[in-house]
């Protein structure tokens, strides 16, 4: 329970450092954007429909700890601002649409990663120095030197430009309504399948690697030998025995590196002008929109944040010793 | 956040090897898991030769190492080699519009004409400059920062690895493009100070580990006896054992370093007017290359990322399996071979023969 409640803490901090940093980037780089952006209107506006701008865009002039102060109050009723881009919806709004997808697309094919890469990991520890334990490693060590981005560009002309096996883009077929009839769901489907897939491929042989490795350490333990020497079922030994203990490593590794196949996916929505957080992103990144790019920061480090946290009660559940 | 070096908290100490961008070191969470006390043959004994000779010495015995290096050096070879032979300018348009690849144009040209193979040597020379260099700077930071708080422990460290965690599970990418955004001039420049404020923490926390098992050495106390100043100690006694891990560091720093910035320019955050492989991603992506079936205008660039993205982590693979010979591909024994060492180590009590490893083992290689 301490331990729970040091991380917990931990991540409060973490939260707190990512709201402050979003708060403080802005103000500390030189330049001053959103003054350029009401530079472009000086003159053509009357100073009040100025200053009406300002305050939607939460441009203030008040001392820092005062628009600090502003700034969490703002944050805690889920005022972002209003994004530049989509004029003038609040970027909670933008980001309300955009993050569905996202989830729905990215946590699945994180989540299919992951147990695909644990599970390949066992056996190719298992069956050691075999063909397979030869061949796929640095097969796929390639796929994840490869940009998450380049890989879908490839995979989008290959496969649906080229075979037209599947949709080229978007998120579903844009003669239909958005709504839960199995018709827009089965669409939906089908659009995320190649995303998925490219996500699939590029980050699988990290989790891949890093269950080998342990589990490598774990058959070495007296406790598999045991188990083999008893005539346990080879199952048995290798789920219950090594692969449950060489799989806590892997966890850990699973918060640590999900940033990372976060910000990959997002590229990956982009190639595929999925309607998700990473098409925003690219939205935002070339039109300037610093509301819409502050808001997407602080959601991915949330969500981020949150999966660590998660992470790390899977790890209670799993490893009784720091229970 | 406190840890204690031998008593090291469980998910946040074994961190794994996923480094954000290289996925290998397996060696390094040997390292960085149970503060090093557990890992077999990375928990380096004083020097005995010099680091810099046991590095060279890995590079020429692994194989997967020396396949690593050929293409690696490939790489470099072009990067400073190849631009002499480049008699086109790489930004000159012409009327051959997006070619397909031909004689006159090996890697075909782009939509206004541009000569994308000549645009490839040039940006390979930009690209991989800037990914080492920094990688160099991100590695520094990381030495620097994480060696520091291992040697000195107390409230230096208590901050320092605050810092590093916080750093850790803060999205990088996303706050890399957020700043990127926000600087005013943009360039490679600006992505490399960007990317290096937010890739440090991983490296950091390494060798911040692997520190803390090594300042209570017998060597360290010695030096620490004989009235050798903190700063010696820190980077003449304890950083040479540190050298293979900084190195497999450095290599993963570079990987993610090229992958980063190639994003980030894909996005339109880079100088879009400097020729480099993110931005040859940028012009095709806004140019629809894809929509007008232009392969060849993408394949380039991305070839040559995963090729040295490729050939980088070969070289860390072949570190790991030298300094954790445990990694390496051998079959595992037989039943039969099992059952014989069973028999065998019957009077002496059971034995796997690989000795026994201490309880953090299992966690600590990830």
């Amino acid at each position: 329970m301490r331990h729970l409640l040091r991380r917990l803490g931990f991540y409060l901090v973490a939260l707190w450092a990512s709201i402050t940093l979003n708060f403080v980037i802005p103000r500390l780089i030189p330049g001053d954007p959103a003054g350029a952006l009401m530079a472009r209107f000086q003159g053509r506006m009357t100073p009040q429909a100025i200053h009406a701008l300002e305050l939607q865009f939460g441009i203030s002039h008040d001392p820092l700890w005062m628009q600090y102060i502003q700034y969490l109050g703002d944050l805690l009723h889920g005022n972002l601002g209003t994004s530049f881009t989509y004029f003038p919806t609040p970027v909670a709004t933008v980001l309300a649409q955009e993050l569905p997808w996202t989830l729905a697309l990215v946590g699945t094919s994180v989540l299919i990663s992951f147990a695909l890469g644990s599970l390949i990991g066992v056996f190719i520890a298992w069956r050691r120095g075999s063909f397979l334990d030869n061949i796929l490693p640095p097969f796929l060590t390639f796929f994840s030197a490869i940009p998450y981005f380049w890989l879908a560009l490839i995979a989008l002309y290959l496969l649906a430009y080229t075979l037209r096996w599947f949709p080229v883009n978007g998120g579903y077929d844009t003669s239909l309504t958005v709504a839960l009839t199995p018709d827009f769901l089965l669409s939906a489907l089908n659009h995320a399948l190649l995303p998925g897939f490219t996500i699939v491929l590029a980050s699988v042989a990290g989790w891949m690697l890093g269950m080998r490795n342990a589990m490598i350490t774990t058959l070495t333990e007296d406790y598999v030998l045991l188990a083999e020497a008893k005539g346990l079922k080879e199952r048995r030994v290798m789920f219950s025995y090594a692969a449950r203990n060489a799989i806590l490593p892997n966890v850990t590794g699973f918060a640590l590196s999900l940033g990372f196949v976060v910000a990959g996916s997002l590229l990956t929505e982009v190639v595929f002008s999925y309607p998700g957080v990473g098409f925003a992103l690219l939205q935002a990144a070339q039109n300037s929109d610093y509301p819409l790019l502050q808001g997407i920061f602080l959601l991915i480090a949330l969500a981020v944040l949150g999966a660590n946290f998660l992470a790390d009660l899977a790890y209670l559940v799993l490893d009784p010793r720091v229970r | 956040m406190a840890m204690l070096p031998q008593s090291p908290e469980p998910a946040a100490t074994s961190a794994s090897e996923l480094q954000p961008g290289a996925r290998t070191g397996a060696a390094l969470d040997a390292v960085s898991a149970g503060a090093g006390k557990a890992s077999p043959a990375l928990a380096p004994t004083p020097v005995s030769e010099r680091p810099w000779m046991s590095l060279w010495r890995i590079f020429t015995l692994n194989r997967k190492a020396m396949v690593g290096m050929c293409i690696v050096g490939f790489f470099f070879l072009v990067a400073i080699f190849g631009p002499f032979f480049i008699h086109t300018d790489p930004s000159a348009l012409s009327n051959d519009v997006l070619v397909p690849p031909s004689p006159s144009h090996w890697l075909g040209t782009t939509q206004t004409g541009q000569d994308i193979f000549s645009q490839l040597v040039v940006g390979t020379r930009v690209s991989i400059l800037w990914g080492l260099a920094t990688g160099l700077v991100v590695t520094t930071i990381s030495v620097l920062v994480g060696l520091c708080a291992g040697y000195l422990g107390g409230i230096v460290d208590e901050v320092l690895s605050l810092l590093i965690n916080v750093f850790l599970v803060l999205p990088s990418f996303p706050l890399a493009v957020l700043l990127a955004a926000y600087v005013p001039f943009k360039g490679p420049l600006t992505v490399a100070a960007v990317i290096t404020l937010t890739s440090w923490a991983y490296q950091a926390r390494v060798l911040r580990a692997q520190t803390l098992s090594l300042r209570r050495r017998d060597f360290v106390e010695a030096a620490r006896s004989s009235g050798e100043s903190t700063w010696r100690i820190i980077f003449f006694e304890i950083f040479p054992n540190e050298i293979a891990i900084v190195a497999a560091g450095f290599v993963s720093t570079a990987i993610y370093v090229i992958l980063a910035a190639a994003g980030l320019e894909f996005l339109g955050l880079g100088d879009v007017t400097v020729v480099d492989w993110g931005t040859m991603f940028y012009w095709a992506q806004n140019n629809d290359a894809l929509l007008l079936g232009a392969w060849w205008w993408f394949a380039a660039p991305g070839l040559c990322i995963a090729l040295l993205g490729a050939g980088l982590a070969l070289i860390n693979f072949g570190i790991d399996e030298v300094a954790n010979p445990r990694l390496r591909s051998e079959a595992r024994p037989s039943k039969r071979l099992l059952r014989q060492m069973l028999s065998r180590s019957a009077g002496t009590g059971v034995g796997s023969g690989t000795g026994t490893a201490p309880f953090g083992a299992s966690r600590s290689l990830g």
